[in-house]
């Protein structure tokens, strides 16, 4: 697919969709209040779910240790609101199935006011103890994943990680939230690249952003302390720039193997409103109480990037900006790779960078399913250079088998490209996700 | 908001918008001009063949498909009646016509599964059958811009149905047969503006690269299917023509000759039955401009390129085997 011309780098194939950031992108980050109340699933991250410290009716302060982290892989979870545990049980989730969680009622005129902890002092700090208090600060990637960051900061046993990635891309249409963050906050954003540096042994950080939030580069650039080795590199604007491979190609040069970790060629690759929030939280010892959110959509009225409490029940949140009644879909992430939800039950978590909502006007008829009509459009599409046409074939007659031996399924990471593009309406990377957590399984039981 | 149910699907929720019914539709659109200018140059006979092969070709789709869901909507079946139409000669016994486009999609498109799965372009599929069927018919040219041309049509359009054809004031070659056969060439500006001899559609260059540029621009053709196929065809009979000069025709005069613009233009690019990879794009034009250059230059036929790409198509899917792009992060390709 023809590509603008453009002086910044990037990945080659990739797509163009519509940005639909006009709406948001230039309204400063506005703080929300607390609704009556929240909802605190023990699982927001990736890996084991944290442990209540709580029983129910005790009096918490914000910020106060709610759940406590169970292993390594795994983060605790700090009270968003001064208030009393009502209840520990099922709470709605996002995938649809209740989970565990916690209730807290705020008190009535519940401040901002937070409670402070055993502070990270940054020279004195040594790697692990920053890695350790990363952790204890309940930090995840604020991307999307939610994957627990300290995870990811010690380097494999016998890699080197020479270079910290922060990631400001933010290609998802819609989403405005590390553009906010990355204005307003520039100075966390230094200070958590100072702590990210230490902890990781990187020499040098690079903010990667895309050519469309060039005032955020210029934000940063200008704050860049004399003594830290950080350089902001602008690339091409392309979904999805933002995947760590591909923004690690853009910026580097180079390809993590397939099947590897970015340590395979030195790079570890940090959200970079994470990055802000532990320069944020780790020099007072706080724990992630809240976070930056876009709330936008045809169906709602006041848009906006709003500091909200996590735990925040998405109903509330959408009440609170004036959403239209008649919102017939929401999409928690952006429209390429967020998730519709099925209720409005659930509660922000840590991993919510964004809402969109849509009524019924906005909501198109799904056009017709044609043939693969063999136009390559998708081939020109994926960023892993896989054959997405050829692969639906063989997901259409469930040979995961040979999808998965020959053709490199399982080098997918389901950016959505292909079916963006499918001239055909053919639902590919759905058929692949399918076909991806079949073949785990059966790998799983072999 | 209160109690309602919400809509959900799985990502992503956005579509870019291109769909097949809008390409195909846009191949219509360029071919728009190619066939008007060849009803100026022919006269009434351009247009009830054109008019005769789209009728048929659609008729046949939509008989054949009508069992399930008939498939005429996504306009590809148009595409391949106009394609059909624009490579016979002016002229032809309008039942012949008929037959042909019943043979090129029934055989060509259907019996491989319908669209995605025709193997070959149906409309040479079509063009191929009468050619075997009815080699007389199909190399007798009706002579461009004659005064009644649009007035009345020559006296074997309308041949009854399975009766052999009576021709008259019918001109006796086309430039390349001109030439393969006598030594003449003709000049190059009258091909250029296609005001010659030939099938309905292979008359002007010049609008039949416009409609591939419209195209090109859309995202909706392969540029390098062409680029490969006119750079090959040039280079190699430029290298003829500068060995012996007398027993090879110059490479304008082959680039602008005969039906090869309509065919690197129109019908190789046809994404079902050409490559996917961009290289393999350039192996496909480059064997197909080849071919063309064998078969008018040392072959029995004055014109070579449909069996060209009839043969690049059969040869296509191993080229697709053959060349996968190679996977990020790894050494290897894609495929197998």
């Amino acid at each position: 697919m023809a590509v603008p011309v453009s002086r910044y780098p990037t990945f080659s194939h990739g797509v163009h969709p519509p940005e639909s950031k006009d709406d948001t992108r230039g309204l400063p980050i506005r703080q929300f209040p607390f609704a009556p109340s929240l909802v605190i699933p023990l699982a927001q991250h990736i890996g084991k779910p944290s442990v209540p410290v709580v029983r129910e009716g005790q009096e918490v302060a914000r910020g106060q240790l709610l759940a406590e982290a169970d292993g390594f892989v795994s983060v605790p979870q700090h009270s968003p609101a001064s208030g009393v545990v009502r209840r520990i049980g099922l709470v709605p989730s996002i995938a649809g199935k209740m989970v565990t969680g916690i209730y807290i009622e705020p008190f009535p005129g519940s401040s901002q006011e937070v409670a402070e902890g055993e502070r990270c002092d940054l020279d004195t700090a040594t790697p692990d103890e920053i890695i350790a208090a990363i952790q204890s600060a309940g930090v995840v990637g604020l991307g999307g994943a939610a994957f627990p960051t300290h995870v990811k900061l010690r380097a494999p046993e016998g890699k080197h990680i020479d270079t910290l990635i922060l990631n400001g891309i933010e290609c998802e249409p819609y989403l405005t939230t590390d553009h906010r963050v990355m204005l307003e906050q520039t100075a966390d954003v230094h200070v958590g690249i100072r702590y990210l540096l230490k902890a990781t042994g990187a020499e040098r950080a690079i903010i990667g952003i895309e050519a469309n939030k060039l005032d955020a580069a210029e934000a940063l650039e200008a704050a860049i302390p004399e003594d830290l080795p950080v350089t902001v590199g602008v690339v091409q604007v392309k979904y999805p720039q933002g995947a760590e491979k591909m923004l690690i190609t853009a910026l580097l040069g180079s390809e993590v193997p397939s099947g590897g970790l970015p340590a395979d060629v030195g790079a570890v690759v940090v959200n970079v409103a994470t990055a802000a929030e532990i320069g944020r939280l780790l020099p007072h010892g706080r724990g992630i109480q809240e976070r930056v959110v876009t709330l936008t959509g045809p169906a709602v009225r006041r848009k906006g990037n709003y500091r909200i409490p996590i735990g925040t029940p998405l109903r509330f949140a959408l009440e609170h900006v004036e959403a239209s009644e008649d919102v017939s879909r929401v999409f928690l992430g952006g429209p390429m790779m967020g998730q519709a939800l099925s209720s409005l039950d659930i509660p922000i978590t840590k991993g919510t960078s964004g809402f969109v909502a849509f009524t019924e006007r906005e909501t198109g008829r799904q056009p017709p399913e044609y043939p693969c009509i063999r136009c390559a459009y998708c081939v020109d599409a994926c960023p892993i250079h896989l054959n997405p046409s050829q692969l639906g074939l063989l997901a259409k007659i469930g040979d995961y088998e040979r999808m998965a031996d020959e053709l490199h399924l399982m080098d997918c990471f389901e950016c959505g490209s292909c079916s963006y593009v499918c001239p055909s309406h053919i639902p590919l990377v759905q058929r692949f996700r399918l076909a991806k957590s079949v073949v785990r399984e059966r790998r799983a039981a072999e | 908001m209160s109690g309602k149910t919400l809509d959900i699907d799985t990502s992503p929720h956005i579509a870019s918008g291109a769909s097949v019914d809008a390409i195909m539709r846009n191949v219509v659109y360029a071919l728009l001009p190619v066939c008007a200018f060849s009803v100026y140059v022919f006269g009434l006979t351009a247009l009830v063949t054109l008019v005769a092969a789209t009728v048929a070709c659609v008729a046949t789709e939509h008989l054949l498909s009508r069992a399930r869901r008939s498939t005429v909507g996504d306009w590809s079946v148009v595409v391949t009646g106009l394609l059909y139409g624009l490579t016979l000669p002016p002229g032809l016994p309008v039942w012949m016509t008929v037959l042909g486009g019943i043979v090129g999609v029934g055989v060509g498109k259907f019996l491989f599964g319908g669209l995605g799965y025709n193997a070959f372009n149906p409309a040479l599929v079509g063009r191929a059958f009468l050619q075997a069927a009815f080699p007389v018919s199909m190399t007798t040219w009706y002579p461009p811009l004659g005064a009644e041309r649009f007035t009345a049509l020559p006296s074997s359009s309308l041949t009854f149905p399975f009766a052999t054809p009576t021709y008259d004031a019918f001109s006796g070659a086309t430039p390349l047969a001109a030439m393969k056969f006598d030594g003449n060439a003709t000049a190059t500006v009258d091909l250029l503006l296609g005001l010659t001899g030939g099938s309905v559609g292979e008359t002007s260059s010049l609008l039949i690269v416009l409609g591939g540029l419209y195209l090109i621009a859309r995202n909706m053709m392969n540029w390098r299917i062409p680029a490969a196929i006119l750079s090959t065809v040039y280079v190699l009979s430029a290298v003829l023509h500068w060995l012996a000069p007398e027993s090879y025709p110059g490479p304008l005069f082959m680039l602008f000759a005969g039906s090869l613009m309509l065919g690197a233009v129109f019908m190789a690019t046809d994404m079902v039955a050409s490559p996917m990879t961009s290289a393999g794009c350039w192996l496909y034009g480059v064997l197909i401009g080849a071919l063309v250059v064998v078969i008018r230059l040392w072959g029995g036929l004055p014109e070579g390129v449909m069996y060209a790409i009839l043969f690049a198509n059969a040869v296509s899917p191993h080229i697709d085997g053959l060349i996968q792009p190679r996977v990020y992060g790894t050494a290897g390709r894609g495929g197998t």
